[in-house]
């Protein structure tokens, strides 16, 4: 009997020894992700918030690795045809659902189709408009069957363009490529992103999700790369306070922070060393200028308010070079893309651009005895109201007198969109993809949501169209470099600076790699002790 | 009594609804929407998603809507946390909302009571002037400097306690919250114990206990803190109520998964059934920590009566 107990004792202590041991050797990753997804659903997302969960929860056709460049992903090679327009993709046989299920072509075409119907409400579905008939079917004028993505059979994927798109693949990339596993949407609803619901194909399933606490995500030992993936299991949290997830990270409970207080770069540059990191965007903030009102309707005017800018400044003082001084719209880096069109003043000294822009104000009628009113609109940020503040001053000399207009992010972005009074109003734009489309595509004169400053141009329309049908990337190059020049000649929008990202690195997180897209796929990256 | 709590209860109902009509009705004065992005939704999609959340019909009839659906107590989906009910979103935030708020009253009312009767019976000596100097700096002081200060100290220079996240609630995550939601209350307290202290020890009834020759802490403990107790009482009715429906300040800095949050993010993610939710939230909570304060009035002041 004393034996029995015991040897069950001495079993006990050894499985508790053994747990310990297991427990221990359980690699998990804190990640700060600065705010909650608004839904795990991939077709109704539209943060990067959002994709940064879902890049580890599922993966697409093709995927980012960890420098961000498009790899293959749940295909494993393609085709396409001679006119850029139909990409055949040959899916991997290894590649299955973390139930089990394989992930067949049909499961691509369920899922291209479900985000472009319009009852599913997908907010960003415009993304893969690329695709044959996905706009009109979006638009509720078509058929989801219409579409042009077909099964040939379970392992090769046809989808049709409507016209050539060299970003194509990396669309694929971007949260709204990724596949739903059918047989879950169609018995849970809406309800299939719960985490008892969920059946994902990446290298990470969802164990919970509580808002404005955290995510958790476990290894999916049904994925293909299981083998490959260091990291047991992932934290992201909603880390809003830049200030307090510093504190944290200071303190050992994240591994990363994806962002940075802006304001305390120079301490975190003294005390974090390259822990501390800063990257090029792919971003520009800018200030866009009402062109349907005068007299912001002449050029001379919104050169000489461009020219009186001192970029470097702003980078440097008001954005503790977080920001890069930009003298382009399309930011440096872009894909697809040579160097961008660089304004003509980009190397003139201060002083003499000052002095141009005085006299280019005086021709059209200004000066200190006759002042410039305008207003600037901007949301409300501390960021973008020092950044305000110091264009006005920028501008005084000029004889421009500013008033500043403050509103929070919905009510200043919807008065654009719906085209309400304003002078001159900040903005900013993140690419979505890795090309001078993605950009330059706002100032179009049909693009009702974006085109904040009413630009209209058919010299610069034309150039777009141009380049939408062309299949020599280098040509398409150069018609988009010429339709980015007649931007900087017109300045429908006043570029300032080049988005940083900054971000939080211990350095226990191993492969990390800053990047222009700031993506950072949790399966590449491993954490030592 | 009972027919007394029915009463303020039956009462509160109008004050409800003119709250919720009120607050319905403001929100949707805000510019923009809830489907309202930098990238504009296609018109189509808008429109599903509007029909979706019945934003399509016109507004009488959304109110009239949303009346029907919080009689069968349905507080509506999320427009912003697009999984998840309103419903939900408070069934995991409000205990931990009241958990903290709970701790940190208590936290409060002891220490807060202790420092108020202290400084009362040393008037205008060393130890008063420090514990109200103390006080006037808690009060001073903004919780989200407080709480960045506690965080610097107790967690990044001496390593003690996690500096933020919620630990699936375990107690070293809750000590640096409840600290920083208690302060400015211990402060407040002890300003008010001390101040109706003074005035309660002066009071006849006192001066004849003494004549009387009952013990000084039975004098102080029981018959003056009574009395002086009750302007506390009456601060603390909606002061409970404001802690224990959560902060956002001390949600956002320490990480906390509480419904202090949803207030303004709901308003600024244009969250309306959210928005609308909290109203009522925090409305149900104030009434019914009114009615607690006027019912202890009667035990702690013999002269209150409610039969």
């Amino acid at each position: 009997m004393l034996k029995t107990s015991l040897r069950t004792a001495v079993l006990a202590f050894s499985l508790a020894v053994a747990g310990g041991f297991a427990a221990s050797a359980e690699v998990v990753y804190h990640r700060g992700n600065i705010a909650d997804p608004e839904t795990l659903d991939q077709h109704k997302t539209s943060t990067v918030y959002e994709a940064n969960i879902l890049r580890d929860l599922y993966e697409g056709l093709t995927a980012h690795n960890a420098k961000a460049e498009v790899v293959p992903g749940v295909a494993e090679s393609w085709t396409v045809s001679d006119d850029g327009t139909v990409y055949t993709f040959k899916l991997r046989e290894d590649a299955k659902w973390s139930n089990g299920d394989p992930v067949v072509a049909g499961d691509f075409v369920f899922s291209l189709r479900r985000i472009m119907t319009p009852e599913t409400g997908a907010k960003y579905a415009n993304i893969l408009y690329p695709v044959k008939n996905a706009e009109t079917i979006n638009k509720g004028e078509a058929l989801p069957e219409t579409m042009g993505v077909k099964a040939i059979d379970d392992r090769t994927l046809e989808i049709t363009l409507e016209s050539p798109t060299p970003y194509f693949l990396e669309l694929l990339t971007h949260q709204t490529g990724l596949p739903v596993h059918p047989a879950s949407v169609t018995k849970h609803g809406k309800d299939f992103v719960r985490p008892e619901n969920i059946v994902s194909n990446g290298a990470y399933i969802l164990k919970e999700f509580v808002p404005n606490s955290h995510v958790k995500a476990a290894k999916n030992p049904n994925y293909h790369g299981a083998a490959d993936v260091k990291i047991d299991t992932v934290f992201y949290y909603p880390t809003e306070d830049h200030s307090a997830a510093l504190r944290r990270f200071q303190a050992g409970e994240l591994h990363s922070n994806g962002d940075a207080p802006a304001d305390q770069a120079k301490l975190m540059r003294e005390t974090l060393g390259d822990k501390f990191r800063v990257a090029p965007y792919l971003g520009s903030y800018y200030y866009a200028v009402n062109m349907s009102k005068k007299p912001f309707d002449d050029l001379r005017v919104r050169r000489a308010l461009s020219m009186a800018i001192d970029r470097e400044y702003l980078a440097r003082e008001i954005w503790s070079d977080g920001m890069v001084a930009g003298y382009s719209f399309v930011p440096p880096g872009t894909g697809n893309y040579n160097d961008p069109a660089f304004a003509d003043y980009k190397d003139m000294s201060m002083i003499d651009r000052e002095e141009e822009a005085a006299k280019l104000l005086a021709e059209a009628g200004f000066g200190p005895d006759k002042p410039l009113k305008l207003e600037i609109r901007y949301n409300t940020s501390d960021d973008h109201k020092r950044t305000a503040v110091a264009i006005a001053d920028m501008w005084k000399p000029l004889g421009v007198e500013v008033s500043l207009l403050n509103t929070d992010t919905k009510t200043h972005y919807a008065h654009l969109r719906d085209k309400g009074d304003f002078d001159v109003a900040r903005a900013g734009w993140i690419g979505d993809y890795s090309d001078p489309q993605t950009f330059l595509f706002m100032v179009e004169s049909d693009n009702d949501g974006f085109n904040y400053a009413n630009y209209n141009n058919p010299d610069y329309d034309t150039l777009m169209d141009e380049a939408a049908v062309e299949i020599d990337l280098d040509k398409r190059a150069n018609l988009l470099k010429k339709a980015e020049e007649l931007f900087m000649r017109d300045l429908p929008f006043i570029p300032l600076l080049y988005y940083g990202s900054r971000a939080l690195v211990s350095d226990k997180l191993v492969g990390w790699e800053d990047n222009i897209q700031h993506i950072h796929p949790t399966r590449f990256m491993s954490i030592k002790e | 009594m009972l027919s007394y709590v029915a009463r303020r209860f039956f009462g509160a109902v109008p004050t409800l609804f003119i709250i919720v009509t009120v607050a319905f009705f403001l929100i949707r004065v805000a510019p923009g929407g809830p489907f309202d992005l930098e990238r504009p939704l296609e018109a189509k999609v808008m429109e599903n998603l509007n029909r979706i959340y019945q934003l399509d019909k016109p507004l009488w009839h959304q109110y009239l809507l949303y009346l029907e659906s919080l009689l069968r107590g349905d507080l509506g989906p999320s427009f912003y946390f697009r999984d998840f009910s309103v419903s939900e979103l408070f069934a995991r935030g409000l205990p931990i909302s009241i958990q903290l708020g709970c701790a940190a009253l208590l936290l409060a009312l002891l220490v807060g009571g202790l420092l108020g009767v202290i400084a009362a019976l040393r008037q205008n000596r060393g130890t008063d002037v420090a514990v109200m100097a103390t006080a006037t700096f808690g009060i001073t002081v903004p919780n989200f400097v407080v709480a960045p200060l506690l965080t610097l100290l107790f967690a990044i220079w001496l390593g003690w306690l996690p500096a933020g996240g919620w630990g699936d609630g375990a107690l070293a995550n809750k000590i640096l919250p409840i600290l920083t939601l208690a302060l400015p209350q211990i402060a407040i307290i002890a300003r008010l114990t001390r101040g109706s202290m003074i005035e309660m020890l002066r009071a006849n009834h006192i001066r004849t206990a003494r004549a009387n020759g009952l013990p000084g802490y039975v004098v102080v403990g029981v018959h003056a803190l009574r009395g002086a107790l009750l302007p506390v009482v009456s601060y603390l009715g909606p002061a409970a109520a404001a802690l224990l429906t959560g902060s956002v300040v001390i949600e956002t800095i320490f990480g906390i998964p509480g419904v202090g949050r949803y207030f303004v993010q709901g308003a600024l993610n244009r969250d309306y059934t959210l928005v609308m939710g909290t109203v009522i939230m925090i409305a149900l909570f104030i009434i019914v920590f009114n009615l607690i304060v006027d019912l202890l009035y009667a035990v702690l002041d013999p002269r209150v009566r409610y039969d």
